[in-house]
């Protein structure tokens, strides 16, 4: 790669993308607002009554304090893996705005770049609905809470690079319904959403580590509750690795799909 | 003076199949070039170099007296390029689509929407600025997207069929303001196979096929050259206009329900096949491009 091909117009690039969000922000706002009261509904009315309180990091909380981080954590998740694959293929293949950027002074990496990034900014919109709608309820502590914010654009980086990288390898759109369920499902069953990972069989624990969710979960809990299982310094360098890595490959990989 | 484009010993291989074999040409400024030829002869390909899009395998390419492959983002900026796809934003109007391209430039929005406001009059787009692209019939589109490729105010247009799928009526007025564009001075290379599109507007052209350039010229000097200015079509020929032709050494296209003479200066030509050969039907026309392409690349299908 060469030196230069990265420069500040990547903002004109993630503006695009922000003046199309804001054309449908009401729709875009819905999911966010209403999904944690969704759980919040479920959980405390439906499943609370079966599990009652549950024991992470050396106290009792309730069930529904305890997947309520992990919600905002699956939310950054789905938004900017869900934007860096379907809404990028489209823009890439059906809606040929790639192309058409690529007739200006911008560089393709410049694009690529700017599509993960705006990604994480969703991501981190997302979350911050979600963090004033589960603060309502008393589920998460101000004002350590609104780290969630630019945690969950950190960690919106890291999927949306994952989710860039497969837009650059899959053939069809259909495809990415793959990583989806070899990915994406699994991670948001065994990330320790639902249960502390802690409760996991010894051999299934390093396969949850390994999952980037997983430290994100761990990470927002640590903000929202002030309590968490992990040591979050490396929480954070993995996290930091995992988008720095795949970042890198969704370079490779959209440009070598893109220039020909 | 130093050409606006300068094209040397270009190559383009796609894994084993080399879709550019080595072409050179200048284009000068001030000049509207076109590039000819049958589908899968290397014109977008070669369109596609000229801006950065993809780069060469072999070749240098200048433009603006730059090196394409160092000096790519300053060469970008000065020019404008109307894709064959259509890759406006559907999702944006007419004028945010004008707007947010602007932006891709750095140009300040003040300044792009005045500019906006402009482009959008020329091409007859003024009340449809707020509407939909999903919305616009394609001729609209089509001038959306020239309007567009203009709004850095390029010193270079590249055009790549820009009127492939328009009605007659959207194509006339394409043609119309790429004409008043050319008559400002604005450099433009143009790929189409529509003869007639490029005998109206270019200045000169050449004829690419398999990668390499057949021929290259102006229209006029094209169909002196290769076809002669009278030409001959008669239909259901007999074997006494064969035996004729040959004897004559009259140059022809024989398509067997049809032959096509090629006469240079044919008035005695002409009177004689009027007088003995003209059995079903016989149409004397001028020599067009379309004689030149179809003598030069053939008539077998290319798809």
């Amino acid at each position: 790669m060469e030196i230069g091909v990265i420069s500040w117009r990547f903002w004109k690039v993630w503006r695009r993308n922000l003046v199309t969000f804001q054309k449908i922000w009401k729709i875009n706002f819905i999911t966010p607002l209403l999904e944690p009261l969704l759980f919040i509904a479920a959980f405390s009315l439906g499943f609370a009554g079966i599990v009652g309180q549950i024991r992470y990091g050396g106290a009792e909380l309730s069930y529904t304090a305890f997947i309520a981080p992990a919600l905002i954590a699956t939310a950054v998740m789905n938004n900017a893996f869900f934007e860096t694959t379907y809404a990028s293929f489209v823009r890439m293949y059906y809606q040929k705005t790639f192309d058409g950027m690529l007739a200006t002074p911008l560089s393709i990496e410049e694009i690529i770049i700017a599509e993960i990034v705006w990604s994480a900014s969703k991501a981190a919109a997302a979350a911050a609905i979600m963090l004033g709608v589960l603060g309502a309820f008393g589920y998460v502590q101000f004002p350590y809470g609104l780290i969630a914010i630019p945690l969950a654009f950190f960690g919106g980086i890291a999927f949306g690079a994952v989710g860039l990288f497969f837009t650059g390898v899959v053939p069809t759109i259909e495809m990415f319904n793959l990583p989806i369920f070899l990915f994406v499902t699994p991670m948001f069953l065994f990330s320790g959403t639902f249960f502390p990972v802690s409760n996991l069989p010894l051999w299934a624990k390093p396969l949850a580590l390994a999952f980037p969710l997983y430290h994100l979960v761990e990470l927002a809990r640590l903000v929202c509750l002030g309590r968490c299982e992990t040591v979050p310094l490396l929480s954070i360098v993995y996290l930091g690795v995992f988008a720095f890595l795949f970042t890198t490959l969704a370079l490779i990989f959209m440009r070598r799909r893109l220039i020909k | 003076m130093q050409p606006i484009i300068d094209v040397q010993h270009l190559f383009k291989k796609f894994q084993d199949v080399t879709a550019i074999d080595g072409i050179s040409f200048t284009v000068r400024s001030g000049e509207f070039f076109g590039l000819l030829g049958p589908n899968g002869a290397g014109k977008t390909t070669t369109i596609r170099m000229l801006y950065g899009f993809s780069p060469p395998t072999r070749g240098i390419i200048r433009v603006f007296g730059m090196d394409i492959s160092k000096d790519w983002r300053k060469i970008k900026a000065r020019i404008g390029v109307c894709q064959q796809d259509n890759t406006l934003d559907p999702d944006l109007t007419v004028e945010q689509n004008l707007m947010v391209f602007a932006g891709y430039f750095s140009i300040p929005s003040k300044e792009a929407a005045s500019r906006a406001r402009e482009l959008l009059e020329f091409f007859a787009l003024s009340n449809r600025r707020s509407a939909k692209v999903m919305d616009l019939s394609g001729g609209m589109i089509r001038r959306l997207i020239l309007a567009r490729s203009l709004i850095n105010r390029p010193d270079l247009l590249i055009l790549d069929e820009p009127t492939t799928g328009l009605d007659p009526q959207s194509r006339h007025q394409v043609w119309d303001r790429l004409e008043k564009l050319k008559s400002s001075g604005l450099s433009i290379v143009l790929t189409t196979h529509y003869m007639e599109e490029a005998s109206r507007l270019c200045d000169r052209l050449v004829i690419v096929d398999a990668g390499k350039i057949l021929v290259d010229g102006s229209p006029a000097d094209l169909i002196e050259r290769h076809v002669g200015r009278h030409v001959i079509e008669i239909v259901g020929p007999d074997q006494a206009l064969r035996d004729f032709l040959k004897a004559q050494h009259v140059p022809h296209d024989d398509l067997g329900q049809r032959i096509i003479l090629y006469t240079p200066d044919g008035n005695d030509l002409s009177a004689a096949v009027r007088a003995n050969f003209c059995h079903e039907q016989c149409t004397f026309r001028n020599g067009t491009l379309e004689d030149v392409f179809l003598r030069l690349t053939g008539r077998e299908l290319r798809d």
